[in-house]
């Protein structure tokens, strides 16, 4: 990554604005932007969902979706200003000597193609070379990619490929001209970090050794710091900040760039995660262990029968809370779906194996695994929404799967609330706010009509929504508003554990964070337990007391959170966290 | 990361704070009064010319169809067999049929045979179809074998072949059955064999609105698997729906005026644009007085044509994806 020193920059943007055009006015979605990229360097774009850091590199290669356009200033690329070309020249320009890598690896490859007659396409239409020469440059170029036996894979099709296989297929096109430039849109944002430290690790080797330059567009801030000589932060469609990647890091000076790093999960010190989920946890198990009480207390439903005390349980936990009884147990919870094998029979595929788990009153243990891990499967079914092929969760010392009368069914409802990862597919798109944080009250037969709307507008308050959004619809808030929505709803039947299925997964750093505090917060005040669905390991240090680190079903390693990360046991567990973009980059504070 | 002297247009760059306020996330935009799926279609709807020409004729058409005294006062039973075939003159601007009927007048009372038809077959096809086409998809299983194998039965019979053997089977066990009985028997044998394929877009739609994880939401809260068809699939999945339904109340429409011509539909007796044409195939053959033809297939081909323009519309309204 080392930055030559020559004197003319090889790609140089001075002053870019860039339009989207709908109904006869111009919107703009990039505003000035300057970036300068030298032979050989690696300068990231870092910016949030609609900063207009992806327009930005796609003008640079023409390939704007849509109504876009440029509406000023200059891309120069070797001493060519690229807006001055006419289209046919611009493409000489494209796949030559700028290669992309796309975001999705799961769309950028034509399923009806062999692999490798893709990447001979991009040889032929290039110049490069053409027929068995072709051919045997694609083996070259998978074979550099870091495919394993290329010759075979050259002629498998998509769908025999993993994401990480498509991906590095989809480098090898990006790199088959040998391009002076690589742009990289978010090019491992769909897979899972161990595969995208691999990827990136193998894709900064290969443009180090050819001595391409990378323009690199992501969301995540560590990724970018880790990998990037030069960052450019983009916001609103303008560059706020732009310099050195380390001196950025250390020491932003735009109070944008200053929120980004101070949000970005696996930037933050852990001195002082740490502090921030002690004082939850204090405050959470005391509200818990009351309520807990008042539970017992009272006798409320046939649930309360035979569970032990809290009480007695109670011993202190690595954040120094009190450790109450598990509010839920599961014992060797085991799902095995039938899938179709060979001819008619089934192929039996155990989704579960046997996980045990139990999760504190007022605390939160996070499930933490890749996809297809079976940490999903978990959360149905501790939902109540899946049965287990075998195995039991018990909520409060009752069997779940025992619940049987409607009535026994609705009281299990009222304590259990999910929510979920989708923003955007998690409310009814037909029902106002009002509606859906209002349809499980309506449900429950809870108060009457007067009553519902002041407990909403209640919700409402502490999920930090102002009252306005009642009367609105889902596709008129953003995707941070509608998850606490979907928070306000999970909570109005006052549930005493919510199952976050990667719940804040889908959000933007900046969100993201304010979504964690504001999960921490409602844990705080009224006790709740959770269960924290996630991939993301970086995450899990802001909110879990707990973690299960979960693979292929299995649980590999169970321990208190400081524990995971601090002297994680299982070899497994190490490669997760070594996988955490930013994790080496020393902050200052 | 090595310790390098910035490079020229690579220095430390901060943008003034001004240039960029940063903007509070919670901040929701109460400017315009609030929009569900429904209203942001109408305000589509309401731009697209296509729909004010069609909602324009087809308002015209169900005057006609409600009022048809409204436009005439010539009975259009009334034969005068002296004036057989003579051209448009005063009071009788369209002339007269062979059978010496006034042209214009059965152009504006067969409206309504045609319209109800379409109409009425539609709504009970809509209704099946998206009835047994939400609950194959939500249930699944052995439920949707079930019922996607009897609607493939149905949809691979051709509805005109399958419409005549059914019309003339029923003309043995119903004959004599008036006007409304005989409208009804053209209903029934199009509706029996239309169904299936609103079934299979029904279907379709709840198949993709069941795995939204609002339908979950709704689970966990402990909504029924009845409830949760009725208040969040269904209403969700109605959007292919009505626009498929649209489309073919022209469809309809045109497979009456066939049956009708083939003989087979409505009755000679009722005044309909398909018997209309079928009476003037004579003219067709000799090719003279052919204003005896084009009045009933220009009022046709109009409303279907209204009725087609007004499906596109709204397909354009609830589905942008489908827009050229």
């Amino acid at each position: 990554m080392t930055a030559v020193a020559t004197e003319r920059p090889l790609l140089q943007i001075r002053d870019l604005h860039i339009a989207f055009t709908s109904g006869k006015k111009d919107v703009p979605a990039v505003r000035g932007v300057d970036l300068t990229v030298y032979p050989g360097q690696t300068v990231a774009i870092v910016g949030e969902s609609g900063s207009g850091k992806s327009t930005t590199a796609h003008a640079i290669i023409d390939l704007l979706p849509g109504t876009g356009h440029i509406t000023g200033g200059s891309i120069e690329f070797d001493g060519v200003d690229l807006t001055s070309l006419s289209a046919r020249k611009k493409r000489a320009y494209r796949g030559d000597r700028i290669g992309l890598v796309p975001q999705d690896p799961m769309s950028n490859l034509n399923p009806l193609y062999r692999v490798g007659t893709q990447i001979k396409e991009v040889l032929e239409v290039n110049d490069v070379a053409r027929g068995k020469a072709a051919d045997r440059r694609v083996v070259e170029l998978l074979e550099e990619a870091g495919l394993g036996d290329a010759e075979s894979r050259a002629r498998q099709y998509p769908h025999e490929y993993s994401g990480g296989m498509r991906q590095r297929a989809l480098i090898a096109a990006g790199l088959a001209a040998r391009p002076q430039l690589l742009i990289a849109d978010e090019p491992t944002s769909a897979l899972d970090v161990t595969v995208q430290k691999q990827i990136l690790d193998h894709l900064d080797g290969l443009t180090d050794e050819l001595g391409v330059a990378v323009l690199l567009i992501t969301h995540d801030l560590g990724l970018a710091a880790e990998r990037a000589d030069h960052l450019v932060v983009m916001y609103k469609g303008q560059v706020v900040e732009s310099g050195p990647a380390l001196q950025i890091l250390q020491d932003p000076q735009h109070p944008y760039s200053q929120r980004l790093i101070n949000s970005a999960p696996s930037l933050r010190s852990r001195r002082l995660m740490a502090r921030e989920r002690a004082e939850v946890r204090a405050e959470a198990a005391e509200t818990a262990l009351e309520h807990a009480e008042e539970v017992i207390g009272h006798g409320e439903g046939p649930e309360s029968a035979g569970s032990p005390s809290s009480a007695d349980a109670a011993s202190a936990d690595e954040f120094g809370g009190q450790v109450s009884a598990p509010v839920i147990r599961t014992t060797d919870l085991t799902k095995v779906f039938k899938l179709p094998g060979k001819g008619l029979a089934k192929r039996d595929f155990t989704a579960v194996d046997a996980v045990s788990f139990e999760l504190a009153r007022g605390t939160t243990t996070a499930i933490v695994g890749e996809s297809g891990s079976g940490k999903s499967t978990v959360a149905r079914m501790v939902l109540g929404l899946l049965e287990p092929t075998s195995g039991t969760v018990e909520f409060d010392g009752v069997d779940i799967t025992t619940i049987r009368s409607r009535a026994q069914q609705l009281a299990f409802r009222r304590r259990v609330q999910p929510v979920f990862q989708n923003p955007y597919a998690s409310l009814d798109p037909m029902y106002s706010i009002y509606r859906s944080i209002e349809e499980p009250l309506r449900l429950h037969g809870v108060g009457t009509g007067k009553e519902r709307e002041r407990k909403i507008r209640d919700l409402l308050d502490k999920v930090s929504l102002p009252a306005a959004v009642m009367s609105r619809y889902p596709n008129e808030l953003s995707g941070g508003q509608r998850q606490r929505v979907a928070i306000a709803r999970a909570l109005a039947l006052d549930p005493e554990v919510v199952v976050l299925d990667e719940a804040v997964s889908a959000l933007d750093v900046l969100v993201q964070a304010q979504i964690l505090k504001l999960l921490n917060d409602l844990q705080a005040e009224l006790g709740l337990s959770y269960l924290f669905i996630t991939h993301d390991l970086a995450v899990v240090r802001q909110i879990a007391d707990q973690v299960l680190v979960m693979q292929q079903g299995r649980v590999v390693e169970q321990a208190g959170s400081l524990e995971v990360f601090d002297s994680p046991r299982e070899e497994y567990t190490k490669r997760l966290l070594a996988a955490i973009p930013g994790r080496s980059v020393e902050l200052a504070s | 990361m090595p310790e390098t002297m910035p490079l020229a247009g690579q220095t430390h760059f901060v943008a003034p704070s001004s240039e960029t306020p940063l903007q509070a996330t919670g901040m929701v935009d109460t400017s315009a009064p609030p929009e569900g799926q429904w209203k942001e279609a109408w305000k589509v709807l309401r731009r697209n010319w296509m729909f004010w020409v069609s909602a324009v004729l087809l308002l015209i058409i169900l005057v006609v169809v409600c009022f048809p005294g409204l436009f005439t006062s010539v009975d259009p039973r009334a034969s005068s067999l002296s004036r057989s075939l003579e051209g448009p003159q005063a009071g009788h601007p369209f002339g007269f049929d062979k059978q010496g009927y006034d042209v214009y007048s059965r152009v504006v009372y067969g409206a309504r045979a045609s319209v109800v038809v379409g109409l009425l077959t539609t709504v009970i096809v809509t209704v099946i179809g998206l009835f047994s086409g939400a609950v194959a998809g939500f249930f699944g299983r052995w439920v949707d074998a079930v019922i996607a194998r009897i609607a493939d039965i149905f949809f691979a019979i051709p509805l005109l072949l399958a419409a005549i053997v059914g019309l003339s089977a029923l003309n043995n066990v119903w004959p004599n059955r008036g006007y409304w009985g005989g409208v009804l028997a053209v209903v029934f044998a199009l509706a029996a064999f239309g169904w299936p394929q609103v079934t299979r877009i029904a279907r379709g739609a709840v198949l993709e609105i069941k795995g939204l994880e609002f339908v979950d939401a709704s689970r966990a809260i402990g909504a029924s698997k009845w409830r949760n068809l009725f208040s969040h699939i269904i209403p969700n999945s109605l959007a292919p729906v009505i626009v498929t339904a649209t489309v073919s109340l022209g469809v309809y429409i045109v497979a009456e005026a066939t049956l009708s011509f083939l003989g087979i539909g409505l009755p000679p007796s009722i005044v309909s644009w398909g018997n209309d044409i079928a009476a003037a195939q004579s003219q067709v053959r000799s090719g003279d007085n052919l204003h005896v033809l084009f009045a009933p297939a220009g009022a046709l081909a109009v409303t279907v044509l209204s009725f087609m323009l007004l499906g596109d519309a709204v397909r354009d309204a609830l589905d942008p994806k489908a827009r050229k």
